[in-house]
């Protein structure tokens, strides 16, 4: 299968190492991050608040700000190293070939612009061409997210739109040159459910469409299961399992993955106490040596003061990786007793 | 100060609280003619527009009984929440407590009807004073109503914070030294100080990390159990809701439009909405599925349709539905639905 003139992937993360200086120390917010995501492909990266799935996304797109600082590591889109790249070069390819789509967003449309001013606007930062050519393209990718009637859109303000239909602009503006990779950091977690399985369905259709690779950043593992090929599921700053989404939703291997998926309430467990995790996710100015899940772990022995490497615990599985001592299926699961 | 009755017995089946055909209008009045009003239509302004927040609600709730409503944003899900827990007045209807309307009531049980309906907030950051210490945000209410004596409150405080599961020794920090959980634990301590018999939980645990969200909900179903608690549990995500109540009402539009027994309603859904609602709900064993969405948004409150409300964005309207609003008709035992697809039984 190895052809000497392979495609490289769409993206690679090589021990990515973000951190962030502030008064009261340095915390590492991403920590060894590594991953691949090849053309095409929809990763979800899953994690509670502060685990470093956000900082994550700005570190690949570039738009980190201080006092975080990338101290570490490659961001190869394409075979390019995006973090030796010229800044006019880097530059050229945001926005153009990589897009981030963002949780709020009247974070990314100007209040007192018109759509039209400011889709134009983008679509002339990185393409020669008249304004009515770039209205056109404006006007297509309003229509392929699938709000009615873009004409009007085109004249209205962002103040004008519902909340949802303001997300599918702010889509709409990341989709227009057809990028090869799109982050999106929680688009659809401040929407309805009716709206997010709109937004869903029309941003799946799209990244299949074009072969677009994506990022889904979220906390909520039921949004990823239905969208995604791969998930990685991120802990204070690291990446503690990856693999399929069948591999890691149903063989989930690490307590903390196991602890997630227990939190969620479901249908055949109506009214009987939830699997809660105890504790809350640890102080990164203060980590645990070794293992940052030691603390909370039913099954944390002397092994995990030390760090755990990744390991392949399903020799069957391909590409299945849990960082933890201890792997295993849960102990009160079938899988346990065989 | 008015010392708080205790609340008056009432027979065992009697309601703890129950909204008859509650309506809430914003905006002015159909009726408001005052002078003002009268000049401005005179000199060509607008009427100001009304917007129907809740119309023609009807709600009980048992003693320990987990009512859940559900509904996208705009429903008007929160604003029947506020007039459940007495912190908004009706437009028109009435709110009864173990049987007896609040408006009618003498100042001494009218205060202990309320305080015997407490509502617990979304965001625990704007619902906490971020000047005062927990052990004031939690200890003021009781003290002020007389439920505690000065010299034992404290111990009384603890108490409250032990069992909303929060370490007692952090009493005297501020709401921004605690974690987003820990403030939603705060936030149920005070409204478990007063001891009230009904909380309304507005999107409670909608803001909170998966983890933390099934610590709080456990939190719910163990207070429940020891305290006898009643809830109105307002959620737009169907999974909790399915998960934590006994009876559950869909509105839209400021009307519901179904309302049945959990078990019932996640079922045998009868409204076209109910059904898109729960085909919707991502669940983590459909893989690579394809989201097959409710078309169309939420209609403005402003300029509702006509007839049913739903009917714009229904796959199954009929040229009824548009003239025509349906009205909830009983198709079950305890599950009434309001849709002309079902003819009462």
């Amino acid at each position: 299968m190895s052809l000497p003139e392979r495609q490289p992937p769409t993206l690679e993360v090589r021990d990515l190492h973000t951190r962030f200086h502030t008064r009261d120390g340095v915390l590492p917010v991403v920590d060894g991050l590594s991953f691949t995501l090849e053309r095409g492909q929809v990763l979800g990266l899953v994690g509670e608040s502060g685990s470093g799935k956000s900082v994550t996304g700005y570190s690949i797109m570039g738009l980190l700000e201080a006092p975080g600082r990338i101290e570490h590591g490659q961001v190869l889109f394409q075979g390019q190293d995006l973090l030796t790249l010229a800044p006019r070069e880097r530059r050229k390819l945001q926005g153009h070939r990589l897009a981030m789509i963002f949780q709020d967003p009247m974070g990314t449309l100007n209040p007192v612009l018109r759509i039209e001013t400011q889709m134009v606007e983008a679509v002339r930062a990185h393409r020669r061409c008249s304004t009515a050519q770039a209205r056109q393209q404006a006007l297509d990718s309003l229509a392929s997210m699938g709000i009615p009637s873009p004409q009007e859109r085109l004249r209205a303000y962002p103040h004008q739109l519902s909340g949802g239909m303001r997300q599918r602009v702010a889509i709409a503006i990341a989709l227009l040159h057809g990028p090869d990779l799109v982050i999106a950091d929680e688009p659809t977690t401040a929407l309805d459910v009716t709206l997010q399985a709109q937004i869903l369905s029309e941003v799946q259709t799209l990244v299949r469409e074009r072969g677009t690779s994506l990022i889904w950043i979220t906390h909520d593992l039921s949004v990823v299961a239905g969208l995604a090929d791969r998930i990685a599921v991120m802990y204070a700053g690291r990446i503690v399992e990856q693999g399929t989404v069948d591999e890691v939703l149903d063989h989930p291997q690490h307590p903390y993955t196991q602890g997630l998926i227990g939190s969620l309430p479901s249908a055949n467990r109506r009214g009987q106490r939830l699997r809660q995790i105890i504790g809350m996710a640890p102080n990164l100015l203060d980590m645990p040596a070794g293992c940052a899940f030691a603390p909370r772990c039913p099954r944390a022995s002397d092994s995990c003061g030390q760090r755990p490497d990744f390991s392949a615990p399903r020799p069957a599985a391909s590409g299945h990786q849990v960082r933890c001592h201890h792997p295993g299926p849960r102990q009160d699961s079938p899988e346990a007793h065989p | 100060m008015t010392k708080p009755a205790s609340l008056w017995p009432a027979p065992p089946d009697t309601a703890l609280l129950e909204l008859e055909q509650v309506s809430r209008q914003f905006g002015v009045a159909p009726g408001a003619t005052g002078f003002g009003q009268r000049m401005a239509r005179w000199l060509g302004q607008p009427r100001p527009p009304v917007t129907r927040a809740v119309d023609g609600v009807s709600l009980a709730v048992r003693p320990g009984e987990v009512v859940g409503l559900v509904g996208e944003s705009g429903s008007g899900k929160s604003t029947l929440g506020r007039m459940a827990a007495g912190l908004l007045a009706p437009t028109r209807g009435e709110v009864r407590v173990r049987g007896r309307a609040l408006d009618t009531l003498p100042p001494a049980e009218r205060l202990a009807a309320r305080l015997a309906v407490q509502m617990v907030f979304q965001d625990p950051n704007s619902s906490l004073n971020p000047r005062l210490r927990v052990s004031r945000i939690v200890g003021e209410a009781p003290l002020a109503h007389g439920l505690c004596e000065p010299s034992a409150l404290d111990d009384y405080v603890c108490a409250q914070l032990q069992r909303a599961g929060l370490d007692p020794a952090l009493r005297h920090r501020y709401p921004h030294q605690f974690s987003g959980g820990q403030r939603q634990r705060i936030g149920i301590a005070r409204a478990l100080a007063v001891a009230p018999a009904l909380l309304v939980c507005d999107e409670a645990v909608a803001a909170l990390d998966v983890s933390i969200q099934a610590q709080i909900l456990n939190l719910f179903q163990d207070l429940r159990e020891q305290l006898g608690l009643a809830y109105v549990f307002i959620s737009h995500d169907l999974g909790v809701i399915r998960h934590l109540c006994d009876r559950v009402l869909v509105m839209y539009l400021g009307r519901v439009i179904e309302s049945a027994p959990a078990t019932e309603l996640f079922t045998r859904p009868a409204h076209p909405y109910t059904q898109a609602l729960l085909a919707e709900i991502p669940d983590i064993t459909q893989r690579r599925s394809r989201f097959s969405a409710l078309s169309g948004e939420v209609p403005s409150a402003l300029n509702p349709p006509t007839g049913c409300h739903f009917h714009p964005r229904c796959p199954q309207a009929m040229a009824r539905c548009r003239q025509e609003a349906p009205s909830l008709r009983g198709i079950a035992i305890q599950h009434q639905v309001a849709c002309h697809l079902h003819p009462s039984s």
